[in-house]
């Protein structure tokens, strides 16, 4: 008898599943989709972010609360330009082994050994930088030899768990393993003391001024300038055929405001660091070098990631893998590649961590470097599940952890904080996340 | 059996004839002597039980299975489709139940999934969206907001009109649906019917496979129906009843007055 009821009903209820509210649905849209004028695009902006489709914007709050934070409790030592400077460069490892991380987990994969990988292809180049032995390479060859290793062994670890349907966190953390090991066998080559960048010979100072190096700061100016100019035009010309043209287009008041945004945070920056880092009468000032190849890897994976069919395809496949096979798609390539990718990227991020040790030691520890990568692109707004994430949120989870780090340890607080600290932070990002989705009426399928 | 299908093979120039089709997995005879006619600007709904081969046929003529023996003629020509790439290039176009869509890819994205047009390397992202455009107004899909949103965001019968329009997009004579109204409420299974009759009205062939016999009888020009790995009848539509379908599909044949009406038809 009390079974009759509930069958009479799943007729009527079946149906509903597939008919969604018309708020709900309007709330999955991205508002620059549909928005026709500025005062639709910030009513379906509110309505997303009242839904849990917030994008970026707890990062920002995030950052701003660090930063309000840390500058109450350091006494305004927080936020001085050397410091900012200080932060950027703690961040830049961050940023770029969460983009390095971002190519497995939009595939919904993951790659624990990015840690290690990159740290044996940073002991490579420094390796081969070191005068006194027979074999002493170019600055560009030894890099070039550090990154070629990264991509291989990425490769390989790609292979495996394509070809041979090993799981990636398996061969991963074999892969972690293992690069462990090899970092501390290249260290320990001809040991004379673990190898250091400072020298005077050009090709150690090269790669010590990857990340302590700066622009000088008139060119810094101009170079910015140039960006913003070429960036702001090509965002709007390319709005404005779009709008022409009658496709989908964010309205013109959308597009000046990104442009404006570009153009005064490429100010701000250029500004701060641009005034003298170094006490007087000693000068150091410009824009550090590890900006502009912080923003190189980005503006390289964002493009390649959204305007070519290999990275369409990682869309797809961490979408609906099966979608993309009856589409043709080679999904064992495209992942091969996702995971050489993945470790070539490591690779600039584990150099930039020996730059900015000005050498490398057995000290260096890639477990942790992998753990915060993942760490930051998560808080950015990358999904583990896959199908979501953009460079972009490499960019900003690795602010976001650089900012606390550097708040801790502004404070000297000891490294076991500043761990509890970062992994609350992770643990309220993956929880606004989740809990604002759930609390949205939209349960959709690529909602997790 | 016989009378029907000698009928319906009768009417030579069928865009896909297909004629004596074996297919056995293992032991299993899966597909057994069938013989099915496609004609274009025709909806043939594709009827059967459980287990009666309507998957198996339809994935052999999609190319994803191999037949053991038989024929398959594409506009009076025998081919062979071996992979699902040889059926996109005869104009052959499946949308399965699953519908095989990106959740995280908006619409144009998906229906050019595979296919991509580039200019320079870099995705051409402009001419895609302009066809997706014109093929979505072509079959009056105008409920999206935006070709731009995620398919995430749309209903279960605007999912599967993206996966139609991505089927036919290709200049596809043939679009085979499996199951297309199973997921769906009473009005977007209203809109995915009239879909199916604008492709119709363009001229292709549409083959439905379909348990829903309301459905069946509300949009099909022919039906077939198979039981147990044999195509027991196919004809015109205005030749069946509810009870003869049913009544094909549970026995392979009709008891009663099954062989008169045939007759008269």
């Amino acid at each position: 008898m009390a079974r009759a009821p509930r069958r009479a009903d799943e007729p009527e209820a079946a149906p509903d599943l597939t008919a969604a509210p018309a708020d709900v649905a309007a709330a999955e849209l991205p508002p620059e989709v549909v928005a026709q004028s500025l005062g639709d695009y910030a009513r379906g902006w509110s309505l997303r972010i009242r839904s849990g489709e917030s994008g970026v914007l707890p990062v920002i709050v995030a950052l701003v609360i660090i930063a309000v934070v840390f500058q109450s409790i350091s006494n305004g030592l927080y936020l001085t330009p050397g410091n900012i400077v200080n932060l950027f460069q703690q961040s830049a490892v961050f940023m770029v082994l969460a983009m390095a991380e971002g190519f497995a987990l939009i595939l919904g994969e993951i790659d624990l050994s990015i840690g290690y990988v990159g740290a044996v292809g940073a002991a490579i180049t420094v390796q081969l930088v070191q005068p006194g032995g027979s074999a002493k390479w170019p600055w560009w060859a030894a890099i070039a030899a550090g990154l070629a290793f990264c991509t291989a062994f990425g490769a390989l670890q790609g292979t495996l768990i394509t070809r041979l349907r090993l799981p990636s966190f398996i061969v991963t953390l074999a892969g972690f393993l293992i690069g462990n090991g090899l970092m501390l066998i290249v260290l320990l080559l001809a040991f004379s003391g673990f190898p250091s960048l400072s020298g005077s010979d050009v090709d150690r100072v090269t790669i010590y001024n990857l990340m302590w190096g700066a622009i000088d700061p008139t060119v810094s100016v101009i170079a910015a300038a140039a960006v913003v100019v070429g960036v702001g035009g090509w965002i709007w010309w390319s709005d404005a055929r779009r709008r022409r043209s009658g496709l989908v287009a964010p309205p013109p008041g959308l597009s000046v405001i990104k442009i404006v945004l570009i153009g005064v945070t490429a100010a701000v920056v250029v500004a701060i660091c641009n005034q003298n880092r170094a006490l007087e009468p000693a000068i150091n000032e410009g824009v550090p070098w590890v900006i502009p190849i912080v923003l190189g890897v980005f503006a390289a994976w964002t493009i390649l990631l959204t305007r070519t069919r290999y990275g369409r395809y990682v869309y797809a496949i961490g979408g609906n893998p099966e979608a993309a096979r009856r589409a043709g798609v080679n999904l064992a390539m495209v992942r091969t590649v996702a995971f050489a990718l993945c470790a070539l990227t490591a690779g600039v991020g584990m150099l930039l961590f020996a730059s900015y040790l000005g050498g490398m030691s057995n000290n260096v520890n890639g477990g942790s470097q992998v753990l915060y990568a993942v760490a930051a692109a998560v808080i950015g707004g990358t999904s583990l599940f896959g199908g979501r994430g953009k460079p972009l949120h490499g960019l900003l989870g690795g602010l976001v952890i650089g900012a606390i780090y550097n708040g801790m340890y502004l404070q000297s607080l000891d490294v076991k904080y500043q761990f509890i600290v970062t992994g609350l932070v992770l643990l309220a990002a993956v929880t606004i996340d989740s809990v604002s989705r759930r609390g949205s009426t939209s349960g959709s399928v690529a909602r997790i | 059996m016989t009378a029907p299908v000698a009928e319906a093979s009768a009417k030579d120039g069928a865009l896909l004839q297909v004629r004596e089709l074996d297919k056995h997995f293992g032991a299993v005879q899966a597909l057994y002597h069938v013989d099915l006619d496609i004609p274009s600007g025709k909806v043939t709904a594709l009827c059967g039980d459980n287990g009666a081969g309507k998957t198996v046929l339809t994935k052999t003529i999609a190319g994803i299975y191999q037949p053991d023996h038989g024929q398959v003629l594409w506009e009076g020509h025998p081919v062979h489709i071996r992979a699902a790439r040889d059926a996109s290039r005869l104009g052959i176009e499946t949308v399965y139940q699953d519908l095989a869509l990106a959740d995280n890819l908006d619409i144009v994205q998906n229906m050019f999934l595979g296919r991509e047009r580039t200019r320079n390397g870099l995705l051409d992202e402009d001419s895609m969206e302009r066809s997706a455009k014109e093929t979505l107004a072509s079959l009056h899909v105008t409920t999206v907001r935006s070709i731009r949103q995620p398919v995430a965001s749309l209903s279960g019968g605007q999912r599967q009109s993206v996966a139609v329009a991505k089927a036919v997009m290709w200049n596809s004579k043939l679009v085979i649906m499996d199951e297309p109204t199973a997921a769906l409420g009473v009005a977007q299974t209203r809109m995915v019917l009239d879909l199916i009759r604008r492709l119709r009205d363009r001229g292709l062939a549409v083959m439905v496979i379909s348990h829903n016999l309301n459905d069946v009888f509300e949009v099909a020009d022919r039906i077939a129906v198979m039981y147990l790995g044999r195509l027991v009848v196919q004809e015109d539509a205005s030749t069946f009843d509810r009870q003869s379908v049913v009544e094909y599909m549970t026995t392979g044949g009709l008891s009663r007055s099954g062989g008169t009406r045939t007759q008269e038809s």
